[in-house]
């Protein structure tokens, strides 16, 4: 067998084969296309965290909506929809408000919010429905899960496209906007931001799972800033390493008959830890160049 | 651009009666009374924790006085604010260029373009302060001197009534000081009212006719010899 034919088999028959291929496929390239550009704005708003805590907040809600209906993905993403929401509201109106440390009640935030979900699906359901849904299976996303996947992916890209201004000069210079009003107070994009967010999460629990989902968001976002010094370039190159991964982690799955969840992150970690040593921002050309790095 | 020189006429750009400020239960402006008339140029100075940063805070909408305080901004003219620039995201990875545009933001709002004309003011903007060839660059390359002719771009590309500066001249080299006051000049002739917050005494009897001296609450506000002189009086009994 040549060379070309092995490549072809092992890169394209799983997907012209296998239906829940072709569908896990098109929901996870969904997915990095609105999901990742999301983390970038996350990471330059230094708010990491905030996504990891959305992503488990979104559980208990999940939980809820498992319990009312079994696995029904309408009920769960309802769950958790509303429950981020909530939590995404709390936050801003903790850090509006209050003097309180954002990330040390968040942090308390999430590990309460995964306790109480993953309590509450152990208690209705089997260990397998935890793993489930902590872990997620794109190779058992359906048609429902698919157009939920597509529809929010279509939603968010086109919603960011028209935040964007807003919230590049929100997230650039906050104080800049509250001193020069226009219309729309400052926080409405913050908040529009954070339903974005929790929406991709609730998308991206189905095909990741919800623990899983965040990582696909964050991982490229992080390795995306190290290649380029402009936000465009950023975006775009998030939303490519997270397909890149997508794609990868799918193959490696069906190959090595792994979970394809963590698969995939593996492989956005994998990419992240490449850029580490190979970008323009990483280490490696730091090291060569002895100089400061592109910011 | 022409504007009305300064008249006696026209109402001052801004009243300040009363104006009290509390931070954290701490009282750090009290009983502030005065006006700054269109057109005046007028420096604000005194000791680190006078309440300077907080009058100027106070002016732009972004804190809180007390309740019986009352700001009074003459109708139509619009504000722009110059913090002190610690408090931006140095390392966003944005272009000169665009930081600069974002001071076309009260004009086109979010979803507004930018007309040819907007656009080369924005360009006139960058020459004006010395920054032509360096649109491309990151902000988060810039020195701090080249950062701040870049805010200056913005709030000249801003075209404001009242331009409030938060210790404009910090951290940057004689050379930039020399570029940014010739803007601040350059306002003041064309009639905008001008407040800045400064540090240094001999800068502001050179550049500044009139002078506000805070230490918690209003020492001298008049014409700049006569308020410096008020000052070194109240300080030395």
């Amino acid at each position: 067998m040549s060379g070309a034919t092995w490549v072809w088999g092992a890169v394209a028959s799983p997907f012209l084969e296998f239906a829940f291929m072709r569908r896990a496929l098109v929901a996870t390239l969904a997915l990095s296309l609105s999901a990742a550009p999301l983390g970038v704005f996350l990471t330059l708003r230094r708010m990491s965290l905030l996504g990891d805590a959305l992503s488990h907040a979104i559980l208990p809600g999940v939980a809820i909506g498992f319990m009312v209906s079994g696995l029904s993905l309408t009920a769960m993403a309802l769950g958790g929809a509303i429950a981020g929401l909530v939590v995404a509201g709390l936050a801003g109106a903790v850090s509006r408000f209050t003097v309180l440390q954002e990330d040390a009640s968040l942090a308390a935030l999430y590990l309460v919010a995964l306790a109480l979900g993953v309590t509450l699906i152990a208690r209705h359901g089997t260990q397998l429905d935890v793993l489930h849904i902590l872990f997620g299976s794109a190779l058992g996303v359906d048609n429902s899960g698919l157009l939920l996947v597509a529809g929010v992916a279509t939603v968010s890209v086109l919603a960011l496209a028209l935040m964007y201004r807003g919230l590049v000069l929100e997230t650039f210079d906050p104080v800049f906007m509250s001193a020069h009003r226009r219309s729309l107070p400052p926080w409405v994009w913050q908040q529009g931001f954070l339903v974005l967010v929790v929406f991709n999460l609730v998308a991206g629990f189905q095909t990741l799972g919800t623990l899983m989902a965040v990582g696909l968001m964050m991982l490229p976002a992080v390795s995306a800033r190290l290649w380029h010094a402009t936000l465009p370039a950023q975006l775009l190159n998030a939303s490519v390493q997270a397909a890149l991964a997508g794609v990868a982690g799918l193959l490696l799955s069906y190959h090595l008959d792994t979970p394809s969840g963590p698969t995939i992150i593996a492989c956005a970690g994998g990419l992240y830890a490449a850029s580490l040593l190979l970008a323009p921002g990483g280490g490696l050309a730091r090291w060569r160049s002895g100089t400061r790095p592109v910011p | 651009m022409t504007r009305l020189p300064a008249t006696s006429q026209r109402p001052p750009a801004l009243v300040v009666q009363d104006l009290s400020v509390r931070y954290r239960q701490q009282l750090a402006l009290h009983q502030v009374s005065g006006h700054f008339a269109q057109g005046s140029l007028t420096a604000v100075i005194g000791a680190n924790g006078a309440g300077k940063s907080t009058l100027l805070k106070c002016l732009a909408g972004l804190v809180m006085p007390e309740r019986h305080s009352r700001i009074t901004r003459a109708p139509g003219l619009r504000m722009a604010y110059l913090p002190q620039h610690s408090e931006l995201d140095r390392h966003f990875p944005l272009e000169v260029r665009d930081c600069v545009l974002m001071g076309l933001w009260e004009r086109t709002g979010a979803w507004g373009s930018a007309t040819s004309g907007l656009l080369a003011q924005v360009e006139a903007a960058l020459a004006t302060v010395g920054l032509q060839g360096l649109e491309r660059r990151v902000v988060g390359s810039l020195s701090s001197g080249q950062l701040q002719r870049a805010l200056f771009a913005r709030l000249l590309v801003l075209d404001a009534d009242i331009i409030l500066l938060d210790e404009p001249f910090n951290a940057v080299d004689r050379h930039t000081t020399a570029t940014l006051l010739g803007c601040v000049q350059q306002w003041h002739r064309q009639g905008r009212t001008v407040i800045a917050v400064l540090h240094d005494d001999a800068q502001v009897l050179a550049h500044f006719p009139h002078t506000l001296v805070l230490a918690g609450e209003c020492v001298a506000w008049g014409p700049t010899a006569a308020a410096l002189a008020h000052a070194h009086e109240a300080r030395a009994a």
